[in-house]
């Protein structure tokens, strides 16, 4: 039995390449998350020092090509004596990678919450970190909610960097199963519609979600 | 009679632009001050100053027996004894209403749950508002959304409440409803301070009315100083205004 004259083996290994796509974008927007959220409030921090040296972290990382970011990595940490697998090497990266640019659609979230929100916190005696937890990011939440939604779909694209440090994920895989069957338009084209299968839901959804957050 | 608010030749510039200029002025507890003046006199500041909002550079402002003009002053702690109520209202817009009454008094330890709660229904009653406490401020027109404001600040408790120009974003008849709170709040002895642009009101409600001018106090007197102005700029301003 055979689709489009590939095994049933090879179609499950592209399969696996693309399950491991989702788990290597889920782990740098958890991971991206993690840092880029302190990142964005830091940002916006009193503090010069802080702030500059977040702006700092997150214009390197934003200068660098992601496909660098994950050779250092990989390198990097061998070369440090760490001797570790490749989908952790590219999970550092992605988070790497995620944090710098969520920190940044956050950070443009918080400042758009009026700054009359912060002084009416402020003047019902509410600690600083009460004033962001309560008042502040509940607001900037909602605002942050379509914009992230959309930057997924480019978690979910640039995951395919990770080819350059060997991770199976779906380009890998991809590349991989041409090698040794030189069928490579039913192969990209295969892997071009997973790739589609996973971020087009995540476009309608960002889209909807900014329909609504204008609607108010 | 104790003052709450004591500014003794106050100085205040942003930048090279002084707009305290030696202010002096007491505000004696259960007394409602107005401030009245043009715009750029410098009452909005001084306002601010009272709660903080606002650092003086010379002078001296005491408020509920803090010194603001001390580095060291607990603004925090001052903001539990000082309510002020926005022009804009300043309401969250992701809480409802009963929720903006009672998360001050909840995350400052003021009141556990339930009292938060009963002092919630309590502040909204005053105001007229118990049946809304369930209503985002979005589904509130302006008037009841500014009367919420006023519950809001009712909620702690305050000593003394500054009112910022409160109805200079609504058209009459709801003005006339928040003014009509206000009034009320009045009657029951809190301690007031408010920059208004409602002569009438002032005149009506305020034990002292203060007119600013050029960043100092030009001329106080009760309501009666608008049918005898002492000095040519409340003569103009008077004048002009009504």
């Amino acid at each position: 039995m055979t689709f489009a004259g590939l095994t049933p083996n090879q179609l499950l290994f592209i399969l696996q390449g693309a399950g491991w796509t989702v788990i290597l974008s889920l782990l740098g927007f958890v991971g991206g998350s993690v840092i880029g959220l302190p990142a964005a409030v830091g940002r916006i921090s009193k503090n010069r020092l802080l702030r500059f040296g977040i702006a700092g972290y997150i214009n390197l990382i934003q200068g660098i090509p992601l496909p660098i970011i994950m050779f250092l990595c990989y390198f990097g940490m061998s070369i440090a004596g760490f001797s570790v697998p490749a989908l952790v090497a590219a999970a550092v990266a992605m988070t790497a990678y995620c944090s710098a640019y969520l920190a940044e659609i956050w950070r443009g979230a918080l400042m758009s919450v009026p700054k009359a929100q912060w002084e009416a916190a402020e003047c019902l005696a509410l600690k600083p970190f009460q004033r962001l937890t309560h008042v502040i990011l509940p607001q900037a939440v909602r605002i942050s909610i379509a914009p992230t939604v959309g930057f997924l779909v480019q978690i979910v694209k640039n995951s395919s960097y990770a080819v350059v440090i060997g991770f199976a994920e779906l380009t890998y895989t991809a590349r991989l199963l041409n090698n040794s069957t030189f069928r490579p338009f039913v192969i990209f084209s295969i892997a071009a519609l997973l790739y589609f299968a996973i971020c087009y839901p995540l476009s309608l959804y960002s889209r909807r979600l900014e329909r609504r957050l204008k609607r108010g | 009679m104790t003052a709450l608010v004591t500014f003794k030749d106050v100085h205040k510039s942003y930048g090279t632009l002084p707009v305290l200029k030696g202010v002096s002025l007491t505000v004696p507890e259960g007394r409602v001050v107005a401030l009245i003046g043009r715009s750029g006199s410098g009452k909005s500041t001084a306002l601010r100053c009272i709660n903080g909002l606002e650092t003086i550079q010379s002078g001296t402002l005491e408020v509920c027996g803090r010194k603001l003009h001390e580095a060291n002053c607990d603004l925090r702690h001052l903001r539990m004894e000082v309510g002020i109520v926005f022009q804009s209202y300043n309401l969250f817009p992701h809480l409802t209403v009963e929720q903006n009454v009672t998360l001050a008094p909840r995350l400052t330890g003021k009141a556990s749950q339930a009292e938060a709660h009963e002092i919630a229904r309590k502040v909204l009653e005053q105001v007229g508002l118990a049946e809304k406490a369930k209503a985002y401020p979005e589904q509130l027109s302006g008037g009841q959304q500014q009367r919420v404001a006023i519950a809001r600040s009712l909620a702690m408790q305050p000593r003394v409440i500054l009112f910022d120009e409160v109805t200079s974003a609504l058209d009459p008849e709801l003005t006339a409803e928040v003014l009509k709170t206000i009034e009320q709040l009045a009657q029951s002895g809190m301690t007031m301070v408010l920059v208004t642009h409602e002569m009438s009101f002032a005149r009506r409600v305020a034990d002292e009315i203060i007119f600013m001018h050029q960043g100092v106090v030009w001329e106080t007197g009760d309501g009666s100083m608008f049918d005898n102005p002492q000095t040519p700029e409340l003569r103009q301003f008077v004048g002009s205004g009504l």
